[in-house]
Parts: structure tokens; sequence; C-alpha cells
């Protein structure tokens, strides 16, 4: 295929910012200080923080691509690799400091699900205020609106303030308004990333119907089980520059074996920041960090792989550094479509009765899922630490349970998440009445 | 190889080619943007409107009260104590015709101002012509304007006064309100991104920006030499055209001064334009 078919093109495209990624708003007072600091400067139009290289970084470093039309991208990377601004700049939210992006086609980017919702006009309002704001006209909204309606489920709450609604239902109104765009170029950041499991599931179903209709997509997200499942190619980006582009396999596979310890089924370092997919704590003083999470066989030696007659330690190390008030800790098990099969959390301990206060120290709590529960699985290990103050660290795909299921007795199929061992009986409860 | 191309492009709107750059220089508007986006504007004007007055206990009778109550006051604090001159027009007729398009343009200024704070996430997560966000709070001010209207000519009724001929002028001079506070909106709304001080600054400047307009006051005051100079203020040129559309006042005397505050909304406009396409380039990243 000629190289002159792209929809998309990327040409050394750089991004700077201040450091603290966003410029804080300045005060005027700031800027009369700085004016009478320094009036040489300032009348030469410089400021004198900020001019130095380490105050800037570069949240895009000559990235260069091209998408074809119908094709689907994923783009993955950890935190602050630059993902989210390469969708702010194709967008044209923000723009770039070097470089050129041609496109050639109706965007629509979907940063955000509801952007511009207001809470007291009603759900009808807000499906037109919204599709404005996405780009789309008043008469494609009338002639999609049933749809619309349909998808979000809200029918009889159409005439209804959205405030009153609940939190779920914002949610699934905001998508069906995004889901419904019909623009050739469609930029998605993460927003599957909200509503419960079955909502989820819907909106990768909706995602999977746009890219059969040959539109060009391009998918920001952590759940690699999705992108791996919507998207054949994939762009990994690293500190802003593109590690890697190809198969979405193979940017999957060096983007977590950068992170693999020798032995699987421990992650630390470097390699558990990679997984962090959320992080809320007071970043001059934080009450806690997380400096590994292991996974471990009855002997206590790490693996990944388990039969499902084994028992199943997870272990978490963590340091405390003020002290926490309430403290809980989480560990999720999901599936590839991020369904939850399995939650534990500390305070299950019924020694505890609530989330226990920690004093400064390192811990390890740890929690051991009993044997014979699981049939043949392959989950994903989430966890995630919160204290109460709002403080939050969440932790993604730390490790892949592969269970595969040992058998009871002498049955051997274990095509079920979960295959416990349950006391079955079978009785006669009457006799069959013989023929006359 | 040609040919093949083509036909990959077939199904795409080349029309609609769109190149991101950094832009540097002079920024003009892009005006086949903004129509494209029109029923944008109308939706934002049309939600201020919605809201405005929800949750408050007699309503859109807010639009009507409000004007009533200031012209009211006035007529008591200036019209009874201050003994000012008003040429032989009722005071409180003098007043309510200036208080219409000040009401416009101060409420304009108000939310206007604050129209980027109020919508972060309309700047940082999806590209829309942002122009739009300070001009549509002054667009739905329009319909108090309406309202007024109404009152107005029920007051002209009651003091038994009829329009001159130059009432038709009345929408150019409106068009003139409307044009001069978007002139001041898109400096402040812009600035207001970077430094948020001037969101405070505005209950101070709207009130000294009240007092140096004709509103509560006639022009008539200011000795006739100088009186052409508050047109510096293009408010002044817009309360004395409504005043002489409406009630015929002072013809003869605010030629100049409209002429000189038309200048001035003219070089704020282009300027602002100007600043504010230059400042917006950078609005996602500072907001």
């Amino acid at each position: 295929m000629s190289s002159e078919s792209f929809i998309v093109r990327v040409e050394q495209l750089r991004k700077r910012y201040r450091i603290g990624e966003r410029e804080p708003y300045k005060a005027l007072r700031d800027v009369l200080t700085e004016l009478f600091r320094a009036p040489v400067q300032f009348a030469k139009g410089r400021r004198t923080p900020g001019q130095h290289a380490r105050d800037w970084i570069w949240a895009l470093d000559d990235v260069s691509f091209d998408v074809r039309q119908g094709e689907v991208v994923g783009l993955i990377g950890p935190n602050g690799a630059g993902k989210s601004t390469l969708l702010k700049v194709l967008s044209r939210i923000t723009e770039p400091t070097e470089g050129q992006v041609t496109l050639r086609g109706r965007v629509g980017s979907l940063l955000e699900v509801g952007t511009g919702f207001h809470p007291e006009l009603t759900g009808r309002e807000n499906i037109f205020l919204n599709g404005t704001i996405l780009g789309m006209r008043r008469a494609e909204i009338v002639r999609r609106f049933d749809e619309i309606v349909e998808f979000a489920g809200v029918g009889r709450f159409l005439d209804t303030p959205v405030k009153r609604y609940s939190s779920g239902m914002q949610v699934r109104l905001a998508f069906a308004v995004a889901a419904h765009l019909e623009p050739e170029i469609l930029l998605v950041d993460e927003v599957l990333a909200v509503g419960d499991a079955q909502f989820q599931e819907r909106c990768l179903g909706k995602m999977r119907d746009v890219t059969r209709e040959g539109r060009t997509v391009l998918f920001v997200s952590h759940n690699l089980a999705a992108v791996r499942s919507l998207c054949p190619r994939a762009l990994l980006l690293e500190k802003g520059a593109l590690a890697y582009d190809g198969p979405t396999d193979g940017a999957v596979a060096l983007y977590l074996g950068r992170g693999r310890e020798p032995h699987a089924g421990v992650v630390e370092g470097a390699a558990l920041e990679r997984r962090l997919v959320k992080r809320r704590l007071y970043a001059d003083a934080p009450f806690f960090h997380c400096s590994r999470i292991a996974v471990l066989d009855e002997q206590g030696f790490p693996t990944e792989s388990f039969r499902s007659d084994e028992e199943i330690t997870i272990a978490v190390d963590y340091g405390v550094l003020r002290p926490v008030p309430s403290f809980r800790l989480l560990v999720t098990l999901i599936d590839s479509n991020s369904v939850p099969v399995l939650r534990t959390e500390t305070i299950d301990d019924p020694a505890l009765d609530g989330p226990p206060a920690l004093e400064p120290g390192s811990y390890r709590s740890q929690v051991t899922i009993p044997r014979d529960l699981f049939g043949d699985a392959r989950l994903d290990v989430n966890v995630s630490l919160i204290a109460e103050v709002n403080q939050v660290l969440d932790y993604a795909g730390v490790a892949t349970l592969e269970i595969r299921f040992a058998g009871h007795g002498r049955n051997a199929r274990g095509k079920a998440y979960l295959r416990p061992e349950l006391p079955w009986t079978t009785e006669l409860v009457g006799a069959a009445t013989e023929r006359a | 190889m040609a040919t093949a191309t083509q036909a990959d492009l077939g199904h795409v709107d080349t029309g609609r080619v769109t190149v991101i750059k950094p832009r540097r220089g002079w920024a003009s508007l892009d005006l086949r943007e903004l129509w494209d986006y029109r029923e944008l504007l109308f939706f934002l004007v049309w939600r201020d409107v919605k809201i405005r007055y929800k949750q408050t206990a007699i309503g859109a009778a807010w639009v009507i009260v409000q004007p009533l109550l200031q012209a009211g006051i006035f007529t008591i604090v200036f019209g009874k104590f201050g003994h000012l001159p008003t040429s032989g027009v009722p005071y409180s007729v003098l007043t309510f015709t200036a208080l219409l398009p000040w009401l416009l343009f101060v409420n304009a200024l108000t939310s206007s101002t604050r129209s980027f704070v109020d919508n972060q996430a309309l700047v940082t997560k999806v590209y829309v012509p942002r122009i739009f966000l300070p001009i549509a709070p002054v667009l739905s001010g329009l319909v108090d304007f309406a309202v007024g209207c109404v009152v107005l000519v029920g007051i002209l009724a009651w003091y038994g006064i009829v329009p001159p001929l130059q009432v038709l002028t009345l929408p150019f001079f409106l068009l003139f309100a409307i044009l001069t506070a978007i002139a001041v909106t898109l400096w402040l709304s812009a600035l207001n991104v970077k430094y948020r001080d001037v969101q405070y600054t505005i209950p101070f400047l709207s009130q000294a920006w009240f007092f140096a307009t004709p509103v509560a006051y006639s022009a008539l005051v200011f000795p006739a030499h100088l009186r052409m100079w508050i047109g510096v203020n293009p408010m002044a040129g817009v309360v004395q055209g409504f005043r002489w559309a409406i009630i015929g006042d002072q013809a003869a005397q605010v030629g100049h001064l409209m002429l000189l505050s038309f200048g001035v909304v003219l070089v704020l406009l282009v300027g602002g334009i100007e600043y504010f396409r230059r400042a917006e380039r950078s609005f996602a990243d500072v907001v």
C-alpha cells in the first residue's frame, strides 16, 4: 500500500511543558514580584525561572507515524509517557511545540465522557448540548436520538434533570452520546474505565462495532486485554518517545517485558511503577509507598502458574511514612474483559473491627486464597492501597495467574473461573411407580 | 501505484484536511470554522438562558425585577436628592433607557470573564472554537434585554412619551452594545485564564465603569466643550446612542462622542481578537 494513503500523519511532533505537567496559573502579584526582583530580565521579556532546561519536560519528543484509513491503533505506555498529550495535540486541544500533524477527515475525540454535561439540564437537553460539543450537527443528533436513548437505557428519565441521575446513569448517557459520533477519525482516551463491568463490556462491544465500520481509531488504554482484542497495531510510548510501532502483541510484550523481573511472580521498583494506573497522594508528603508485590506458592516461591489444588498467596510490602488513621488494601482478580472475579481486602480479617490505623514503619500484608476454588482461569491481579483522607495507589496487572484445573476425583473438566469442591448429595426422593 | 492511492482514499473526505502545527505571529479568525460550529454557539447561549434562573423562587421574573429595582433606586437616590439635570425628560425614563444596554454589558462582563474557568472541561477535554465561550454569555443577555424593552415600552406609555423616528436606528446601537461587550470580554476572559486576579477585580471595575458612564446621570453634567471626550469610554457612546434613539435626547451634542466611542470599540475589538487568538494557544496548558 502506498505511503500516501494515510489519514493521520504525525511528523516529528514535539510538545514541551513546564515541570509539573501544566503551567500553574499565575497571579498578577507574581508577575509584579518578578518585575521588581529582576527588572532587567523582565524588560527583555524573560522570566527568570523556567528558562533552564531542567524546568522543562518534553512530553512528546520527536514522534512520527502514519495511520491508514480503517486502521485501529492502540496507544500504550506507562503513566506520563505522553499518550494523553498526543491525543490532545491530535484533537487540537493543545498546540505542539514543534512538528506537524495532518488529518484527513472529521475528527471526534473522546478524552472524557460527558464533557459539558450540565446537572440542571434534563437528559434530553444534555444529549443535544453534549452532542454539539463533540461536533455533531443538530440534525444528526435528532436522527440518532432514539438510538442514543436506547443505548443509554434512560428512556423514562429523559425529562429529569441529570443531577437526579445516579452516577451510573450519567456515565451511560454520556457514553451513549459519544458512541454515536460518526467521525472519520476517532480518538479515545481510557473512557472505558468507567461504569460497572457489564456496561464496560457493552462499551467494548460498541468499540468493536465502530472498528468494523471502517472508522480509523486511536485508542489509549491501560487495559492491555482490551487493546489486544481491539487493535491489530499498537504504538508504545516511553518518556515521550515512540519506543515501538507494530503488531499489538509485540508492543504489549515489550511493554510488560521491560518490567518483568527474571522470575515471574514478583514486581518491584520500576516494574511496579509501570503498573501504577492511579496515584492520588499528597505529592510533597505521601502517606505511604508500595515497594513490592509478590505472588507465592505454598513453599513461598514466587510464581504465576498454579494448579487449582494449590494455595495462592499474594504478599504486598509497603512503607507507611506518616501515621494513617485508617488503611485498606484490596486485591482484585479480573478476567481479560476486566470483570472482577474475586476481591478480597485487609478488613475482611475478622479480628479487625474496621480499617486499622497504622504507625510509620514497614509492613507486609498477605492473603492466601484457598486451594480447590478455581477452574481453568487466567486472571490478572490488581492491587489497591487506600488510606483515609483520600490517598490511593492503584496497580493493575501486577501478575497474571495461570491456573490449571487439577480435577476433583475423576472429573477433570474445569472450564469455569470457579470450580470449587462442594458437598453434593444425591438421593432418591420418590420411587418410580410401577406401571400397571 | 497512483491509482491504488486514489482507491485507498475513495471514501475519505479529502476536502477536510486539517494541518496542526505551532502557530506563530499574527493569528486571524477562522471564519469557516466558526460557521461550521454555529450550532454550538446557539446551544451554549441556550444553555445559559435555560439555567440562569433555575432553582430560584420567582424564576424568570428576575429579568423584570432586576432593572426595575435598580432604576427605582437611582430615581430615589439621584433623581430626588441629586438634583441632576435631565433636560425635561423624567429621570426614571432617562435612567431606564440607559440601564438596558448597561445591564447587558455588565452582566456579560461578570459571566464572560469567568467563562473559561467555569467551562474548564470545554477547554481541556475537547476542541471547540474557544472564542464562543466568552461570546455566549453576551448573547444570552439579549433575552433579558428583550424583556427589559417590553418594560421600557410600558414606562414610556405611562409617561406618554412617543419615541422619535430615529428609534428605528436602535438595532444598530444594540449591535454597538454587543460589540463593545464582546471586545472588552475577549480581553478580560483571556487574561483571566492566566491571571485569576481579573475575576476578582470585576466588581470594582464594573462599579467604577458605571460611574464613569452617564447611566444614572445625563451627559449634560459635563461642560459642552469637554463632553465628547467621555466617548473614550465606549459605553458612554452606547448609552447616549440609546437615549438619542429612544427619547431623542441631546441629539446635537453626541455626534463626536459617538464617533470617538466607535473608534475605540473598533480598536478594542480587533486587538481583543488578536490577543485572544494568541493567548488561546496555551489555554489548555494553563487554565
